[in-house]
């Protein structure tokens, strides 16, 4: 590991120790915050009993399903759009402050369009990724060199043939920040849809443990989320710094 | 003139669409013109006001605290390589976490009310500012840093007069995404545990199956949170231009 690395690990570490040291010696009240190595016990309890499988499970394909749509809608989108820069320019102000907009109101508007089941947490989830796909999507095709565009029109490309050939492998870095950004997006949507409004998965377990009065649970499925998707961030970070030095960025 | 013509385009597909999906889901979704009745009703109506109120007052000082304290941080992180290094990270994945799973804790800190949301907002407002402005610092030319240390300026002095200046783009980019991601917390903390402001609105209006006011008052919001997303970006765009 690099010296900012073991920074970066003193520190949050520390943080940890020291959350443990309050919580032990009663700085925090135990009705407020339970130590971290309770939560974690608590958290290797819930997952060896098997109790959480199913809600976890459920969130996960939730979130993949979101992803998946939010990464090839949004790529989609993203360069038929770039390729009008008149329309670009209109709707710039509005993806600017898409995401000041309570989705979680739509849910019975989903339910009534999607049905009871899954499909309206998923349709949240990709709503909320979409639009960050869509902004990278227009960023990495903005720094696409003149060049490589009039040698694909050389070459007699489809706008399609273009888009898939040339434009995808070139802005392939951009795109890929995107995809990070569409994974933290899909999570953020899905795990507080169903904390408000779902009746299962993680985020509704979560409500359900605080509205129960159950603050181990609660606490270890918090630390369950934060550990999944601190993980998967960090994975996707490393990706990222990867291709980006690859391309020399 | 053109950019008017084309915004007013964009803004009657998205009412046509809207129109669509209207006579696909039926009374689910009120019709524009429906929703936009039932929007004038409800702003002359008695109890609205005290719940913008409300909404507003948390949005505000989390709005404050958020610049404030994201401004604060971010720019003495950014002034020190290191420390920016080993924070960036901590900051990116802290800002992707559904902070939502966190509300708990704070409702247990700060117990119901006005002080909860606004750590919430705050929470969701501040992390964006912190990491806009922390690099926007980083990425200024090296020469203005040493410059304003030959001229031996104190710290304070070095922020006012020469790294906000020149970062202020990218901080004004930063304060865009904090406004709406305040907004969105604020937002969503009264949907879960409150009595009032506009999130409870909404959320006792899906309760109650009032579609034409959960509507109505998203509408509401939408306009407000993208006029005031227009006016910051026309400032932003003013400033990339002033700095080019």
């Amino acid at each position: 590991m690099t010296r900012l690395g073991w920074i970066r690990f003193g520190i949050v570490g520390g943080a940890i120790v020291l959350l443990e040291l309050m919580c032990r010696f009663g700085v925090i009240g135990r009705r407020v915050l339970i130590p971290p190595s309770d939560m974690a016990v608590q958290l290797w309890n819930l997952l060896r009993s098997g109790r959480i499988n199913n809600d976890l499970s459920e969130t996960l394909l939730n979130v993949a399903a979101s992803i998946a749509l939010a990464v090839a809608v949004g790529f989609a989108v993203g360069s038929v759009i770039h390729a009008l820069p008149r329309v670009r320019r209109a709707i710039e102000p509005f993806l600017a402050s898409y995401y000041a907009l309570p989705f979680f109101a739509f849910y019975p508007v989903f339910i009534v369009l999607f049905g009871i089941g899954r499909m309206p947490i998923i349709v949240i989830g990709f709503l909320f990724g979409v639009v960050a796909m869509v902004i990278a999507t227009f960023n990495g095709f903005d720094r696409i060199p003149r060049a490589l565009v009039r040698t694909a029109r050389a070459y007699r490309m489809g706008p399609v043939e273009t888009a898939l050939k040339i434009k995808l492998p070139y802005a392939a870095p951009f795109l890929f920040t995107g995809v990070k950004l569409a994974v933290a997006y899909s999570f953020i949507g899905v795990i507080a849809a169903e904390f408000i409004l779902a009746s299962s998965g993680l985020g509704y377990s979560i409500a359900y443990a605080f509205n129960n009065f159950d603050n181990r649970t609660m606490y270890a499925l918090m630390l369950l989320v934060i550990v999944l998707v601190t993980v998967v961030n960090a994975l996707l970070h490393v990706g990222e710094a990867r291709l980006m030095r690859r391309r020399g960025l | 003139m053109r950019r008017l013509v084309d915004t007013l385009l964009v803004i009657a597909v998205l009412v046509a669409a809207w129109q669509v999906l209207h006579w696909v889901a039926g009374d689910a979704l009120t019709s524009p013109a429906g929703t936009a009745r039932r929007a004038w009703a409800l702003m002359n109506g008695d109890t609205f006001w005290g719940h913008v109120r409300e909404t507003g007052t948390a949005f505000g000082y989390s709005l404050g605290l958020a610049v404030i304290g994201g401004l604060a941080v971010g720019l003495t992180l950014g002034l020190n390589r290191t420390a920016s290094s080993v924070a960036e990270p901590i900051l990116v994945s802290v800002y992707s976490l559904p902070k939502v799973t966190l509300y708990p804790i704070i409702l247990l800190v700060f117990g119901l009310g006005l002080s909860a949301k606004v750590a919430f907002g705050t929470i969701h407002g501040i992390v964006p500012v912190i990491i806009f402005s922390m690099n926007a610092v980083r990425k200024l030319p090296p020469i203005y840093l040493r410059a304003a240390r030959s001229m031996r300026l104190s710290r304070l002095d070095m922020i006012r007069r020469v790294v906000v200046p020149a970062a202020l783009p990218e901080i004004v980019s930063g304060l865009r995404i904090g406004f709406s991601l305040t907004l969105l917390g604020v937002l969503i903390g009264e949907m879960f545990a409150s009595q009032r402001g506009l999130g409870f609105l909404i959320m006792n209006a899906i309760g109650q199956f009032d579609v034409d006011t959960m509507v109505a008052v998203i509408l509401i919001l939408a306009v407000v949170a993208v006029c005031a997303n227009a006016a910051l970006l026309a400032l932003n765009r003013r400033l990339h231009q002033g700095a080019t």
